[in-house]
């Protein structure tokens, strides 16, 4: 169904895609998928918890190589992991540097590309600032909530200023009042960088307020299920959107179609 | 909450007080027991002629030249056992196969005490610097090697991940995420043999030496000079305190993170 998009539009395509893991058991986490993230675009992957999401985002940063299959990034295979596609773990705590500041955190990325330092301090300052922790620059990150860690790791990821920005759950182990301001957030500065983000997620709600179009992956191994479009315009408001008809209806069907109520 | 935190802080000033008082009592006996020649004064003379001796052998330099040379072997010992010790346990730490490959050695030279490597090493070496300080960088090596290795092999992978996503280069994933994520480890291993090439380098001195304070001490000993050996023995007390001291500090500036880091998520 993807593939008859114009690829020119597609910044981010997974052709047939399928994930063995061979340490343990031969287990299949992923099985002929293909799906494609356009230019621009909010792209929520729905499923059922370990049902290989997170394989798939990895296999889309470069992190993980397929067993099958090609990814392509901007028409290019993606063989490692590229500039243009920077991934955000879920984890945030075990993914800041815990003996760097929270500004020299967000410039560690920089420092990776050689940019001057001084040019280094500025950008990170930008996009701390645009995160909301202005004031926070000399924190560490244990010194943070888990809401600001996050923060901090979406500032690290948006300074390299990918095309892709990838999330992994990332607002999974943040309490829904934090959560709700980190997505408003997140919505406004996809719109303002004009990025490309495919966000993981298992939560409905959140995949719904978030995306334009969901794809909904079944239980291992990983397959799609189905696409939904989303009929809601930008921006989007908590409270309006979330109790809105539609939202309703397309969170009943997705509750259907994934926990079989 | 001030005033909950002050009584315990009261507490341990009491405590550490009572430790010092300890120690002047002991002090005390020591030139009790050898003044009144309950100890044979000879063998245990009066802690203040030791300290006499001490400021003497000070002004005269003798100790100091002496503890300049012992000092100069202990740091290139030490040194190259660092130089060894941390680019093939990191490069142990990171591959399995140059684990492997290393693994079996380490484990059986381990063991053996390096006092015990001497003789061989005056068999190859001579008596000369040479001898002192491969021993030394014998037994300083493990704990700096061993606690790379587990150091860098508990490195949570995340944070290697992070590096690579960013699309740090190799280069810069080891000077930036892996060599400070183990730092640590590594500084834990360094301060052990540190202790360890000191003593080392005393045993040396002692069992095969021309120079440096564990020639001298010995030599004190032999000449009958006996408070000058108990000076020689008390400044090097001082020494290991200084450089234990040098590592503390170390610790606090640039180690805070790893302890609080912890306590935080805890």
């Amino acid at each position: 169904m993807t593939s008859q998009n114009d690829s020119s539009s597609n910044i981010l395509e997974l052709h047939n895609v399928s994930k063995i893991f061979s340490d343990t058991d031969e287990l299949k986490a992923v099985s002929d998928l293909s799906l494609s993230l356009r230019v621009g675009e909010f792209l929520c992957i729905l499923g059922p918890s370990g049902c290989g999401k997170t394989t798939v985002l990895r296999m889309m940063s470069g992190l993980l190589p397929v067993s099958s299959g090609t990814v392509l990034l901007s028409g290019k295979p993606v063989e490692q992991t590229s500039k243009d596609a920077v991934l955000v773990f879920q984890e945030y705590s075990r993914s800041l540097l815990p003996w760097r500041r929270v500004l020299d955190n967000i410039k560690l990325g920089l420092e990776a590309k050689g940019i001057e330092r001084e040019e280094q301090n500025s950008i990170a300052q930008r996009f701390l600032d645009m995160v909301g922790l202005k004031g926070f620059e000399r924190h560490y990150p244990w010194q943070l909530s888990g809401g600001m860690q996050q923060r901090v790791a979406l500032a690290r990821a948006l300074a390299c200023s990918p095309k892709v920005l990838l999330m992994d759950e990332p607002f999974g182990s943040i309490d829904a009042r934090t959560k709700a301001d980190l997505e408003d957030q997140l919505l406004k500065i996809w719109m303002e960088l004009k990025l490309s983000i495919a966000l993981v997620t298992h939560d409905i709600e959140e995949a719904i307020y978030l995306g334009e179009r969901l794809v909904v992956l079944t239980s291992r191994p990983a397959m799609i299920q189905g696409i939904e479009h989303v009929p809601f315009s930008y921006p989007r408001d908590q409270l309006t959107t979330k109790n809105s008809a539609d939202f309703l209806k397309l969170r009943t069907k997705l509750l259907r179609a994934l926990r079989g109520y | 909450m001030r005033r909950r935190q002050q009584k315990p802080r009261n507490q341990i000033y009491r405590s550490r007080a009572m430790g010092f008082i300890l120690l002047l009592i002991l002090a005390a006996s020591w030139e009790t027991l050898s003044r009144l020649n309950i100890v044979n004064s000879i063998f245990l003379p009066p802690l203040t002629t030791v300290a006499t001796s001490l400021w003497k052998l000070v002004v005269s330099k003798e100790l100091l030249s002496a503890t300049g040379i012992t000092l100069g072997r202990c740091a290139t010992g030490y040194s190259l056992a660092a130089v060894i010790g941390i680019p093939l346990g990191v490069l142990m730490g990171k591959s399995t196969r140059v684990f492997f490959l290393f693994e079996p050695l380490v484990e059986s030279l381990r063991p053996i005490p390096s006092a015990a490597i001497i003789p061989i090493a005056i068999l190859f070496l001579g008596i000369d610097n040479e001898m002192k300080i491969a021993v030394i960088v014998f037994g300083s090596l493990w704990p700096i090697l061993l606690n790379t290795i587990q150091g860098v092999q508990v490195i949570d992978p995340m944070l290697l991940e992070t590096g690579r996503t960013l699309n740090l280069s190799k280069r810069q994933l080891l000077l930036k995420i892996i060599l400070p994520a183990s730092s640590p480890s590594i500084i834990t291993g360094l301060r052990i043999s540190l202790a360890i090439s000191l003593i080392l380098s005393i045993t040396v001195e002692m069992i095969a030496g021309s120079s440096g304070l564990g020639f001298l001490i010995l030599d004190y000993e032999r000449s009958f000079k006996y408070a000058e050996m108990y000076a020689g023995i008390v400044s090097l007390g001082v020494i290991g305190l200084c450089l234990n001291a040098v590592f503390s500090a170390l610790d606090r500036r640039y180690l805070a993170w790893a302890k609080l880091s912890t306590s935080y998520a805890a």
